[in-house]
């Protein structure tokens, strides 16, 4: 463990004048954190950084780009790729529109239900994938089956112990109750009250539901995959038979795309709140 | 600075105050009876305060008021109009609260437009109200500040302009002050008054705090338990209470135990009427009621009273006098209490011979500051 110690820190643990017994373990936790933090990105950037070089390697495992460019054109990667867009767009817009008017109605109406409420939304963890969507093909209509959005209905589902608690830190960090109240006593009807007072307040944990909702679809491979529908994730899996380079490829894009996608919707979030601290500070 | 009224040329009607009457209003939850059959009547641009100890139904009949709670029996009437099954939104009555309840997602220009959007103003008036509402309570600086860049006080001072935007039939004040800072309540709460008179707008103030209840209001409802006690002026109440409760609750009173001698009671040797109230001369054992100012002391060594303690108010001191084993509080002018020494023997006697009794305490009578 020594080694992994700089010299100059060994020497300043050592020879700190007048150091008390915290004073030397101050250094000795840095040293920790260091170690700790090295494991840790080691464990997650070995990976992906395996994966980047295969995708830029060409069969004789020279560098190469012709992965990455022939991406577009291989077949059913459009397909699969809008698809998961399109899933992903739909799961996001039902999963904000039943769980955001629940989780505010049971904080207002029945706040004893939250135990409940946590408790149910914490199911999708613990039935396996597998199950959930076998028995939800079995239920549902011949129409429905037929649809890929049958999967939307599912991924609702399986976003729910991450929204949930989203909102729930959320709802709960605001004076819920006060705020609707007072709107109704200014004339708000419940939609201008949860549209112009509730949303608005809630916008970091609806940032964080929006993120967790986003991966969460992009990802999922069980369900998509015994539905019989080629996502992203199913398209990478079945094209891994084909060309391999090309496959880990579109991990890799897609991957860093999830990532550009986030980024970008955290970074519009703080420019707004940005601009807000701008316009008060300069009405 | 604009007023109002001023405001409403260009966007309607002055606001007039509404008549406001609630009848025997019934409101449990579970086992408890939060209001238990409360009646009060309200007169257009009164200002009325509900005072009373915690859990004795103020905020709830406040809410209630608002269109907030459900009545299980009872009705709540504006201008002779039954109110109690229209939902808050469309009762036109405007509420500051006890937390600060300002949207946080809103400037405070925004904020007291809100009531005005909500009733599909059109934005160019709705800004230029909310500006006149602003510069009424003297906010118009802080137009652009978001809620959490302004002052407590700054902030229910918002709060008010918001809810006076809208023009409200009632305005309804649940406990506003209680989270200020002492000069700052004092500040707003001279404001509020001012503006409440100015503007004629019937007003319902919950409190606990009875200096406030006491300076602020036209009326004072007192409620116990579900129920008004005495609504009365703050003078009345305080020098005419008609309930044991109210004189205990109201003001500073000492027990005294006393002897009941044919409808009129026996008090530091003089006889006294027993003054009108609900409860008239209770059967058993009874306690005189008294207010500090309601006794005078003078030093008299053959005495058995003595003074235990000394307090300094002021203009007067607080002197605690020792009657058999009973502590009676007495009022008495700072310079003339200096002159009395702790230990000293003293003669009391009543002010008035009409005083308030009530059944005897179970407990330490007279006792306790």
């Amino acid at each position: 463990m020594a080694s992994l110690i700089p010299d100059v820190v060994e020497d300043a643990l050592v020879t700190v004048p007048g150091s008390s017994s915290r004073g030397r373990r101050l250094p000795r936790l840095r040293v920790w954190r260091a170690v700790v933090l090295f494991v840790a990105g080691a464990y997650f950037l070995i990976p992906i950084y395996a994966g980047l070089r295969f995708s830029f390697e060409n069969d004789a495992g020279h560098l190469s780009l012709y992965a990455v460019k022939a991406i577009p054109s291989e077949p059913g990667f459009s397909a699969a790729f809008w698809l998961s867009m399109r899933l992903a767009l739909v799961t996001l817009a039902l999963t904000l529109v039943l769980m955001v008017p629940t989780s505010v109605y049971v904080h207002l109406k029945f706040p004893r239900l939250r135990r409940v409420l946590d408790f149910v939304t914490i199911l999708p963890i613990v039935i396996p994938p597998i199950v959930l969507i076998l028995g939800v093909l079995r239920a549902a209509p011949l129409w429905l089956r037929a649809s890929p959005y049958l999967l939307s209905l599912v991924y609702v589902i399986l976003s729910m112990p991450f929204v949930y608690r989203s909102l729930d830190a959320g709802l709960s960090a605001i004076d819920l109750k006060t705020l609707v109240e007072a709107s109704r006593s200014l004339g708000g009807n419940w939609l201008n009250t949860l549209w112009r007072v509730v949303v608005p307040n809630l916008r970091s944990a609806l940032l964080s539901a929006t993120v967790l909702t986003l991966a969460l679809v992009l990802g999922e491979f069980t369900m998509a995959s015994l539905d019989l529908w080629t996502t992203l994730p199913v398209w990478i899996y079945q094209f891994e038979q084909v060309d391999a380079h090309v496959s880990t490829a579109v991990s890799m894009v897609s991957l860093v795309g999830t990532w550009l996608l986030i980024t970008l919707i955290v970074s519009l979030d703080r420019s707004q709140s940005r601009r807000t601290r701008r316009r008060t500070n300069n009405p | 600075m604009t007023e109002l009224a001023d405001a409403n040329r260009n966007t309607g009607p002055a606001p007039t105050g509404a008549r406001v009457s609630l009848d025997g209003l019934v409101r449990t939850y579970g086992a408890t009876r939060a209001l238990n059959g409360f009646s009060l009547a309200i007169e257009p641009g009164e200002f009325v305060a509900l005072l009373g100890p915690s859990g004795c139904g103020k905020t709830t009949a406040l809410r209630v008021l608002a269109g907030f709670e459900r009545l299980d029996s009872g009705q709540v009437t504006v201008d002779g109009r039954d109110v109690s099954k229209i939902s808050a939104q469309h009762r036109d009555m405007g509420m500051v609260f006890q937390s600060y309840s300002l949207f946080p997602n809103m400037n405070a220009l925004n904020n007291v437009a809100f009531g005005l959007r909500m009733r599909h103003q059109h934005a160019a008036q709705r800004r230029k109200k909310a500006g006149e509402l602003l510069e009424l309570v003297g906010l118009s600086d802080q137009a652009a500040k978001y809620p959490h860049q302004m002052s407590g006080g700054q902030q229910q001072r918002v709060a008010l302009a918001r809810a006076l935007a809208i023009e409200p039939r009632v305005l309804l004040l649940d406990e506003p002050l209680s989270a200020l800072d002492a000069k700052v309540r004092a500040e707003l709460r001279d404001q509020i008054r001012q503006l409440q008179q100015r503007l004629a707008i019937t007003t319902v103030f919950v409190t606990h705090d009875q200096e406030e209840a006491l300076s602020m209001a036209d009326r004072v409802c007192v409620m116990s338990e579900g129920r008004a006690e005495q609504t009365a002026t703050p003078a009345a109440l305080y020098s005419r209470p008609t309930t044991p409760f109210v004189a205990e609750f109201v003001g500073v009173s000492s027990r005294v135990p006393v002897e009941p001698v044919d409808g009129s009671v026996l008090l530091f040797g003089d006889r006294c009427r027993v003054r009108a109230s609900d409860v008239g001369l209770p059967d058993g054992e009874v306690d005189a009621l008294l207010r500090p100012e309601d006794v005078t002391i003078t030093l008299d060594p053959a005495a058995k009273p003595f003074v235990t303690h000394k307090s300094f108010l002021g203009a007067t001191t607080r002197v605690i006098v020792q009657v058999d084993g009973v502590a009676v509080r007495v009022d008495v002018r700072s310079d003339v209490a200096a002159d009395i020494e702790l230990g000293a023997r003293v003669g009391l006697s009543v002010v008035s011979r009409d005083v308030l009794v009530a059944r005897r305490a179970p407990a330490n009578p007279g006792s306790g500051e």
